[in-house]
């Protein structure tokens, strides 16, 4: 495949490791950016955005013009700021896509935020940055100060009336700082405790301005629509969506690792080619396909494309798109205490359903693993799915989220846990 | 201006950093993570007293500056040592035998979770998915991450960390 066709990390190859500003110029780098503030208006961005349908890369797949659309257009009636704030606080377990372009494609991010900014009419942005990402974080900062004192960003950029200026805020951790109002509410300062909907943040967002908060690999996607326009964009996916996607796979494969593919790219192929198959030994049994949130695929499932509508359709989410492979050395009832522990410590604690809820279903996987499971155990988890899954019960969808992974579990895996149960011990550590 | 008396526990250069994030943000309180991540990356650590003291320069409540402290993991309210380790439990390092990884590591620091060395070297705490999940098992030890951690390499890793 021509580099042409990886519009987000080809370039990464090309030049054999982290792109700096001249490599990115000589790649044609900033093109996007420069057409769209000198020959097109806002709203042409935003519909060049939406005809391309990019959807957020985050995993919820929100389409991207739309929800920039959201936002009032033109000077704010009171004269106030707008805010473009992108989500870098990576922290889905399983999920490494966003660092490697922080780490070497950082002006690919700035270039997106630009446009975007420019398309909502943010004079001002924050990227969101976890803590734990130190060498991502040197990395974009000179980003941002080369693009600076290039004029990419700052006053009046390349000439065409627009101001705009990108700050780091550098997290102090948790998982919920993810959820984009809980962000918010970190960027304030505060506790990262999700807010009430509506109002969503492009009505009332950071400091109760008009907000748009996206994914980096989102942003990532903007340059080279605007360079290459809608039909080139939309021929490089394989299905339904549009673009390519940042493919992961972790787990006992030959080869574990990040490529830029097709969106759409079936899972098998993923697995098998890119990632080289499964380690000499091992059996592929289960997987999560994007993050620790998303419900586990079996054996039936393996032949199906990467993308947003046929993974839905087969019961769980695409989500980050960096799959967790599942081998037959993996006990699932350990596994799911490792996936609710994780959930359970990182409830913001606000909902009761998942504060209380989830360390509850932490307790009882651990009791069924460490064989102390009752009869009617499995029961009592199906029924607290529900309950805690419930997409009305809580304030966000960490709880729902946290489920996804133990409810398909439950169905999938079912003889492991009534095994525990009914020989008192894990199978797997005999 | 209640008590000016407690602002002098924070050096002049901390002063200075958290101003320089105050001035670009809209309102003071804004920069309370910022100032207590500033205070930390000079003293290892946010103190009672530092916390009075980013309380009082940022014009909001110790208890509010508090409840903001203890909900980020990333900042510590008691002393660490002179390296943090920081060993991920999340689910591709644990398909990748991070359980037993802790196991080793705890045997080798011969501390456990939460805990520091005599020699106040090292302080050994879990943390979530650290983003490096195709070359599971990771931690990190100060600000480096460590990738594909070999057990049997223990003493080389930790040895380069005086």
């Amino acid at each position: 495949m021509a580099s042409g066709e990886r519009p987000l990390i080809g370039i990464v190859e090309e030049v054999g490791g982290l792109v700096d500003l001249g490599a990115y110029e000589a790649h044609e780098g900033y093109a996007g950016a420069r057409q769209a503030l000198t020959g097109m208006t806002p709203a042409e961005v935003i519909a060049l955005v939406k005809d391309a349908n990019l959807r957020g890369r985050g995993g919820a797949g929100f389409p991207t013009g739309l929800k920039w659309s959201f936002v009032p257009q033109g000077e704010a009636s009171d004269g106030g700021l707008k805010y473009l704030v992108c989500n870098g606080d990576e922290m889905e377990p399983g999920t490494f896509k966003d660092r490697y372009l922080l780490e070497y494609n950082p002006h690919l991010l700035v270039e997106g935020m630009i446009i975007g900014a420019y398309a909502i009419g943010a004079a001002q942005g924050y990227v969101f940055l976890r803590g734990e990402y130190h060498e991502p974080y040197r990395q974009l900062q000179k980003a941002i100060d080369d693009a600076k004192a290039r004029g990419y960003l700052g006053q009046n950029i390349l000439g065409s009336g627009f101001d705009f200026d990108l700050r780091i805020h550098r997290s102090a951790g948790r998982y919920i700082c993810g959820e984009e109002t809980a962000l918010l509410n970190a960027l304030e300062g505060k506790r990262a405790q999700p807010r009430t909907k509506p109002p969503f943040p492009p009505a009332s967002g950071a400091w109760g301005r008009p907000t748009i908060v996206n994914n980096v690999e989102t942003f990532c996607n903007v340059p080279s629509i605007l360079r290459n326009g809608v039909e080139w964009y939309q021929d490089l996916g394989l299905g339904d969506d549009a673009g390519t996607k940042l493919y992961g796979v972790s787990g006992r494969v030959n080869k574990p690792g990040l490529w830029e593919l097709p969106i759409g790219t079936p899972i098998r192929e993923i697995i098998d080619v890119h990632a080289g198959g499964m380690q000499d030994g091992y059996k592929l049994r289960g997987l999560l396909p994007g993050g620790a949130s998303t419900d586990f695929l079996v054996e039936q499932h393996f032949d199906l494309a990467m993308d947003y509508g046929t993974i839905q359709a087969a019961g769980s989410r695409m989500g980050t798109g960096t799959m967790i492979l599942m081998d037959d050395s993996i006990c699932p009832v350990d596994m799911c205490r490792n996936l609710e522990h994780f959930f359970a410590q990182e409830s913001c604690g606000f909902c009761t359903p998942c504060r209380e809820g989830l360390p509850w279903v932490e307790q009882l996987l651990t009791d069924i693993e460490e064989g102390r499971g009752q009869p009617g155990d499995l029961e009592l988890l199906d029924r607290n799915a529900q309950f805690i899954g419930g997409v009305t019960n809580t304030f966000c969808l960490h709880a729902p989220g946290a489920i996804e992974p133990l409810a398909s579990a439950l169905k999938h895996f079912r003889e492991d846990f009534e095994e525990h149960i009914r020989t008192g011990e894990c199978p797997y550590r005999r | 201006m209640s008590e000016p008396a407690l602002i002098p526990v924070l050096s002049d250069e901390e002063v200075r950093e958290i101003e320089a994030e105050c001035a670009h943000l809209p309102d003071r309180k804004s920069a309370a993570i910022d100032a207590m991540m500033i205070v930390q990356r000079h003293r290892g650590w946010v103190s009672d007293e530092s916390l009075s003291a980013i309380a009082h320069l940022l014009g909001m409540s110790v208890e509010n500056l508090d409840s903001i402290a203890t909900f980020y993991n990333l900042i510590f309210r008691k002393p660490v040592g002179r390296h943090v380790v920081m060993v991920c439990d999340s689910v591709s390092c644990y398909v990748m035998g991070a359980d037993s990884l802790l196991k080793r590591i705890e045997a080798h620091l011969g501390i456990g979770l939460g805990q520091t060395t005599a020699d106040g070297r090292f302080t050994l705490l879990p943390i979530v998915c650290l983003g490096a999940c195709d070359k599971a098992p990771t931690m990190m030890i100060g600000d480096e991450l460590i990738e594909n951690v070999d057990a049997e390499q223990l003493d080389g890793i930790f040895g380069r960390f005086e």
